[in-house]
């Protein structure tokens, strides 16, 4: 990926000055920018037609100042602004939004909200490169697509009898994050060193990388001050952020990965270094202590007390480099086969989280 | 380990590092990786980098290291602790061990070593016969058995990761593991920056962990033929078709089989296709990207023989080709009731008996424990 540039907008007056970052050769015409507005040449296109940002302060524009708002709005309740985008009507405003969007949510700081909206805006951008990938019979349409995914996140997509193909390496760096068992490399068509995808998996895949790539460069821009007809709504959004802070209840049950590891020990059979490693992270993280955790491997058939004591120091970080090791991921425990998952795994990623749940 | 046969271990391996350091495989990247080495009795030290062969062998000999380790992966500073090293890639590494491939003549070859009384039986006890103590150790003595099958697992993988990864043949080395196994190392540049995660579903792809029903076109109702996979299809789905139909004619008579035994029956037979065409690889291996591996060459400390590369898989003969410690004759007590045959010759069974025996068959009881 390139280096992002912090100048996305980086002077009071120059407000569209562009970023390093643009899609050489091809030139995105003015609706692709609509689509994808994050590009470096959106903020060009609009510094080339004369905006900046006192003009925008002006109450003329309020209309434009809301949108922005709303589209940060529907973002944080995890849903997808839905832009008239089918009939492009007004390019200018839906460039314009995001940019106003990302200045509101510049003044309010706030990383959560950001977050979301950067989420929500690649996923508004992934439907419109699913769309323009999926008219690849017209060359021109689908060139964009593939440059926006090539330029961006160094990967590469060729077309071959519709599909779409990438190499193992760049679908396993990105697939490995999702957890629903259809992306696992096992349930893929692979042949040759390449992975076979639908246009809605292969932009599908590179979603949270979107996501951080606008949400980096929104981290990046300074900015010196914002006219006051914005200062009501970086308030609003400041208390709609108030409705993150939601608690969660804990549940006192192990999960069913580490009551397997307790019985294997109770039982007086050998449990694997894996499953070993798996019981203490998992009760260190739950808060007991190397010496509450030590006379459970009593029983294993190699038990020795001055080993297991050492071992237990060096995962807690009490000894050793001082690294504390985090409890393993539900998917590399079921690669071990230590995972015995029942429904209420549902939805976790780590056996820590097993038994927490939200409130709402 | 006694001192007498501590002596005795580490002047065969000295000897074995002076003639035949020419074994020894000079890695790529020699300067980027992390060394480490065990001495016999001793804990591992690590975090070691080496400038050179000539540096590797100065260490071997003066520590006559009873294990040598390499890292996989490369580093900026490969001599500092683990959190600054710079992890800048790592080779992909397999390892195949005859101890995971659930072998029927497992028990025939595991001696059960008491870990109070020291004494030995045949086969895997619960507790000592001799002293009813339960902490003990399995040791599994050589077995032709056990390298066959390790070998067509071998082959299994090397033609996975040409027809489906486009890891070429050329790309990969095969290794006799030192002990009963095989290890198998592809230095492809398309793999090499891939992290831990990514390593995990890699071997789960080769393994056929996690396979879905959907994927070979099963679903939960409303099932076609047409769906289903086609023999000669790349990849697992061609696998999985050969494995369900077994020749073109039984396709019709299997398909309609398949679809009224639903779903269900379906996942079974996946699983069935998972322990008889999934490759056996020990996935904590590949997944782990800082791991030191025992280095190409390096005498292994638990067998007495070495790791060393097999060119022809098919001729490769452990017990020969891989027992290079000295020949000359020296005075062991062994305690081993399994006959052990090393350099087409047969030693034991022994209960307790003082023999005379060449060194490197000396070495192989007195590293095994057995002595």
């Amino acid at each position: 990926m390139r280096p992002i540039s912090s100048e996305i907008i980086p002077k009071h007056n120059q407000i569209f000055k562009s970023c390093k970052i643009k899609i050489d050769v091809l030139q995105p015409g003015i609706m692709d920018l609509a689509k994808y507005p994050f590009l470096a040449e959106a903020g060009e296109y609009l510094r080339d037609k004369g905006f900046n940002l006192e003009q925008l302060g002006h109450p003329d524009w309020e209309p434009l100042v809301e949108k922005a708002y709303g589209r940060i709005v529907v973002a944080s309740s995890g849903q997808v602004y839905g832009s008239d985008m089918e009939r492009l009507e007004n390019p200018d405003m839906e460039i314009l939004s995001f940019i106003v969007a990302v200045i509101l949510l510049k003044a309010a700081g706030i990383h959560t909200l950001t977050r979301r909206f950067s989420l929500a805006e690649a996923r508004r951008a992934e439907r419109y490169l699913q769309q323009d990938l999926w008219s690849n019979k017209d060359k021109k349409n689908l060139e964009l697509p593939l440059k926006i995914i090539q330029e961006l996140f160094a990967v590469q997509v060729a077309v071959e009898n519709e599909e779409f193909v990438i190499k193992v390496g760049d679908y396993l760096q990105r697939a490995v994050h999702f957890h629903e068992k259809e992306w696992k490399l096992v349930n893929r068509r692979v042949t040759r060193g390449l992975v076979y995808l639908t246009a809605h998996e292969t932009v599908r895949l590179i979603r949270t990388e979107l996501g951080q790539y606008i949400n980096a460069k929104i981290q990046s821009i300074t900015l010196p001050s914002i006219p006051d007809t914005f200062k009501a709504r970086v308030q609003d959004l400041v208390q709609l952020a108030t409705k993150f802070s939601d608690a969660v209840v804990v549940s006192s049950d192990y999960p069913p990965c580490v009551k397997h590891a307790i019985e294997v020990l109770e039982k007086g059979e050998n449990l694997p270094h894996s499953g070993r490693f798996l019981l203490a992270t998992y009760l260190l993280a739950r808060g007991q202590t190397t010496d509450q955790i030590a006379p459970l491997f009593k029983n294993a058939p190699d038990y020795n007390e001055r080993v297991t004591r050492y071992q237990l120091e060096h995962i807690s970080g009490a000894s050793g480099k001082g690294t504390k090791y985090q409890c393993p991921s539900c998917d590399k425990l079921r690669s071990e086969n230590l995972c015995f998952a029942i429904p209420d795994c549902d939805g976790i990623i780590n056996p820590i989280q097993f038994g927490k749940k939200r409130k709402n | 380990m006694l001192e007498k046969d501590v002596i005795l271990v580490e002047n065969a391996i000295k000897e074995y590092y002076f003639n035949h350091f020419d074994l020894v495989n000079i890695p790529p990247k020699l300067t980027q990786r992390e060394f480490g080495y065990q001495k016999i009795n001793g804990g591992m030290i690590r975090h070691i980098a080496i400038r050179d062969s000539k540096d590797l062998h100065l260490l071997m000999m003066k520590e006559t290291p009873s294990d040598v380790y390499c890292s996989n992966a490369y580093y900026s500073f490969p001599s500092m602790p683990m959190s600054e090293k710079d992890w800048k890639g790592a080779d992909l590494i397999f390892d195949i061990d005859a101890k995971d491939l659930a072998l029927s003549c497992r028990n025939d070859h595991s001696v059960f070593k008491c870990s109070s009384c020291h004494g030995t039986t045949l086969g895997k006890q619960s507790a000592c016969p001799q002293c009813g103590s339960t902490k003990f150790e399995i040791v599994s003595v050589a077995c032709k058995n056990c390298i066959g099958e390790s070998k067509k697992e071998v082959k299994k993988l090397l033609k996975m990761l040409d027809q489906d990864l486009d890891i070429k043949n050329e790309e990969t080395e095969v290794y006799f593991s030192g002990n009963e196994g095989f290890h198998i190392k592809a230095i492809n540049n398309n793999y090499e920056m891939l992290g831990s995660q990514e390593r995990s579903d890699l071997v789960d792809y080769l393994m056929f962990n996690g396979a879905m029903p959907e994927t070979f076109g099963m679903k939960k109702q409303y099932n076609s033929k047409s769906t289903l996979p086609e023999m000669g299809e790349a990849g697992w789905k061609g696998r999985v078709a050969t494995s369900l139909f077994g020749s073109k004619s039984k396709v019709p008579k299997v398909t309609r089989q398949i679809i009224s035994d639903g779903y269900l029956a379906f996942q079974a037979k996946l699983d069935e296709v998972r322990q008889t065409m999934g490759v056996k690889v020990d996935p904590k291996v590949t997944m782990d990207i800082h791991r030191i591996f025992r280095l190409e060459g390096s005498m292994n400390s638990k067998s007495g023989l070495s790791k060393i590369q097999c060119k022809n898989l098919d001729d490769f003969d452990p017990f020969l080709d891989a027992c290079l410690l000295g020949e000359e004759q020296v005075d062991i007590v062994a305690n081993c009731p399994v006959v052990i045959k090393l350099k087409n010759k047969k030693y034991g069974p022994y209960a307790n008996e003082r023999d005379s025996v060449p060194k490197y068959a000396a070495c192989v009881y007195d590293m095994q424990g057995i002595s």
